[in-house]
């Protein structure tokens, strides 16, 4: 025991005070790496080992199948709708966002009164329980009794069907989305509009640019930074819809005729309602494989340097 | 000397305890059920009683949220953990014998020729492979709720006995409003909530459609029968337009519909009596399901709970786990379960008792006993799924009955071609 402590001490000694500090920080940042590893890293490697095996969530036995559960999901028709819904709300929602949420902050950015006060109520959705607002919003939707469909009637419009048509369905989960988020996105875009020095506009009115032009020359190229990382968050986001869409349909989830169906909440079906673990998995290692490739080419054209 | 005082307690002690375990030798076995509360407190008074009959054995009782049960029991045998008598929908059972999970409950403690004697009809979709697997202590089965207030204000005089007259009768219970939305329905459709039962096992049956071929290995419901049988069906909501999907959203909408008086008659299960007998405001009453014309062929949809013996009760715990399981099937505990659960006894002889019969809530479900039948599912999550898909096809898209239900059945029969095909295997 003496012995140990007194070859310690000169290495502890020999560590600068720096030094020191840099080690403590290094085991204080291991503690939530190991976490990230154990929770996120670790059942990610099990799910893409899952997805060539055969596995009902409860039997013992998992044989390898190969590819066997990637070649059952191209030939089940309710994958492909998963998969062609899921980028249907990409192409539907992330355009409505961006567009409506630039609006909404340059309209922002000119007023001065009760700014604070509208970025507040923009906010809002975004930090309402979206369990509750799903369900909220499949009452507004009802065919019967939403007030939706009463306020159609009253101006003399036909009643919607909104979530019962298959030709609606998506696009009122989609909006419901982007009513979540827009607020996220008015801030993001508020803060990005912020960070663009007020010389540029000044020196291009002093040139006699206004309006759109001053928009189109600055704001927009400017804003590029902004944008890469809201488009590339908001992907993610969408595909990987989930809990909107289950509690919008929670009857007939994704339904009705899988319309709404969404990639995650196929997988979830597949898991853990039909327990068929492997194809869960497989479906899982595509969305994976997907989500990838799209980040990635959309870092790569989105985000080009501009220098004025 | 302080150590040698020390070892010879710590010693003493270690011999100790074999000993007092010697002198009462004691088997634990482990109880699995998912957490219903009226269910949990029974299971415990029901645990202390066979505790006390046998002094031997200890019975752990643990249960799960439902909606983590099967993840739950999947996380806990690969940590060899796990019950030794386990409580499972009927529906999962052949899923379970797939993957080696539960033994056959051994024929000289449970004798298949005594069950089937014993027991409502429903019980053999447990069998498989000419083995039962499991068994229930209560069953359940469908009838018609009504609202009586809403009966009395359209003045339909009493409970519909026949399809003709439950659509006529409907008709007279929806209440729109002027721009021609539904205010009340007559008949709270529900394909996703019990009506699928309802085509699968009553309405395809009653107009003339077996739904599956006697080995439950093919689909036979599309038929022109079977697509009569939609037809009806969907033309409440096309065509008469009793009733909408979803006009109430959310998880079991026809019945909140119900409860809040916003729907004149449902179609339930014995498992919603209680809900229902909490939460509705108007007087309500239970009729037996109608039939195609009267004194026609009953015919209704049966489920239930069954316990089973899994895989690792072994040695004296099986033994223990044997006398466990027959306790809690027992006419005693049946008697029970139904004052305190409100579920259905699985026996017969308790079912014919005229008391039960007679009582008006769970007279008309008791009366449904003998013709009910539980669809063997192999899948339930995917043969749901298909049945509200064809009703969605003729509903929102259009599609002549038929068609609809001709790929609903090529569909279902995929899935149980693939379970019957991987059951070959040795």
């Amino acid at each position: 025991m003496v012995t140990q402590v007194a070859a310690a001490r000169p290495l502890r000694r020999g560590l600068r005070i720096g030094q020191q500090r840099a080690l403590w920080a290094y085991l204080f940042l291991a503690v939530p790496l190991l976490f990230f590893a154990g929770i996120r890293i670790l059942p990610a490697i099990s799910s893409l080992y899952i997805s060539v095996h055969e596995w009902n969530i409860i039997s013992p036995v998992r044989p390898y199948v190969g590819l066997a559960n990637f070649q059952t999901l191209s030939g089940d028709p309710r994958f492909a709708h998963a998969a062609i819904n899921t980028v249907r709300y990409v192409l539907v929602g992330i355009p409505a966002q961006m567009v409506l949420g630039l609006g909404l902050a340059l309209l922002l950015q000119r007023i001065v009164r009760f700014r604070g006060l509208f970025r507040a109520l923009y906010f809002m959705p975004f930090i309402t329980p979206i369990v509750a607002a799903s369900w909220v919003w499949q009452w507004m939707y009802s065919q019967h009794l939403g007030p939706l469909n009463k306020i159609l009637l009253g101006v003399g419009l036909p009643a919607q069907g909104f979530l019962r048509d298959p030709d609606q369905a998506l696009y009122a989960v989609a909006a419901m989305v982007v009513w979540q988020y827009l607020g996220f996105q008015v801030v993001i875009f508020l803060a990005g509009l912020e960070a663009i020095p007020r010389v540029y506009y000044e020196a291009a009115q002093v040139d006699g640019a206004t309006g759109w032009r001053l928009f189109w020359r600055i704001t927009l190229p400017l804003l590029n930074p902004t944008i890469v990382f809201s488009v590339v968050y908001s992907t993610i986001v969408y595909l990987q819809l989930f809990t909107q869409v289950l509690n919008m349909t929670f009857q007939d989830q994704g339904g009705p005729l899988a319309t709404t169906l969404t990639l995650v909440l196929y997988v979830y079906q597949l898991g853990f309602q039909r327990f068929r673990m492997g194809e869960a998995a497989a479906a899982t290692a595509i969305l994976f494989v997907v989500i990838l490739t799209i980040t990635l080419l959309q870092m790569k054209i989105l985000s080009k340097p501009v220098e004025y | 000397m302080k150590r040698i005082w020390a070892a010879i307690i710590v010693g003493a002690v270690v011999l100790a305890i074999p000993a007092t375990g010697l002198s009462q030798p004691r088997v634990t076995i482990t109880y699995w059920q998912y957490f219903f509360e009226s269910k949990v407190k029974l299971v415990d008074q029901l645990i202390a009683q066979f505790e006390a009959q046998h002094p031997g054995v200890k019975v752990a009782h643990e249960h799960f949220p439902y909606d983590a049960y099967n993840q739950k029991v999947a996380s806990a045998v690969p940590a060899g953990q796990g019950p030794d008598v386990i409580n499972l929908f009927y529906g999962w059972v052949p899923l379970y014998v797939d993957s080696g999970y539960l033994q056959p409950l051994p024929p000289d403690a449970f004798p298949p020729v005594q069950i089937e004697r014993d027991y409502v009809p429903m019980i053999k979709a447990s069998r498989l492979d000419g083995k039962y697997w499991a068994i229930p202590t209560a069953v359940r089965s469908l009838a018609m709720f009504y609202n009586a207030d809403l009966f009395r204000a359209a003045a339909v005089v009493r409970p519909p006995v026949t399809w003709e007259e439950f659509q006529a009768a409907a008709e007279r219970l929806t209440a729109r409003d002027d721009r021609g939305r539904i205010t009340t329905m007559g008949f709270g459709v529900a394909p996703s909530g019990q009506d699928h039962h309802l085509l699968r096992e009553v309405l395809f049956r009653q107009w003339g459609a077996s739904p599956y071929s006697a080995d439950n290995r093919r689909v036979t419901y599309a038929t022109p029968a079977g697509a009569e049988a939609l037809r009806w069906y969907t033309e409440l909501i096309t065509k008469s337009k009793v009733g909408a999907i979803d006009f109430f959203p959310g998880a079991g909408g026809y019945r909140n519909a119900f409860m809040a008086g916003r729907a004149g008659m449902i179609v339930d299960g014995s498992f919603a009596i209680g809900a229902i007998r909490r939460g509705t405001r108007a007087s309500w009453g239970v009729a037996p399901l109608p039939g195609r014309t009267i004194g026609g062929a009953p015919s209704n949809f049966g489920s239930y709970w069954v316990h089973g013996l899994t895989a690792r009760a072994q040695g004296p715990r099986r033994e223990a786990a044997i006398q466990f399981l027959k306790f809690l099937v027992s006419e005693q505990t049946q008697r029970l379960w139904l004052d305190a659960v409100g579920e259905l006894p699985a026996y017969k002889r308790l079912v014919e008792d005229p008391r039960l019969g007679a009582d008006p809530v769970m007279g008309p479900f008791v009366s449904a006993l003998p013709h009910a039948r539980a669809t063997f599912f192999v899948d339930e999550a995917a043969q749901r799924q298909v049945l509200v898909d064809a009703v969605n096809e003729v509903v929102l898209n259009n599609k002549p009955p038929r068609q609809a239900l001709e790929e609903a059945a090529a569909k279902e029969q995929k899935v149980l071609d693939e379970f019957w095909a991987k059951r070959k295997r040795p």
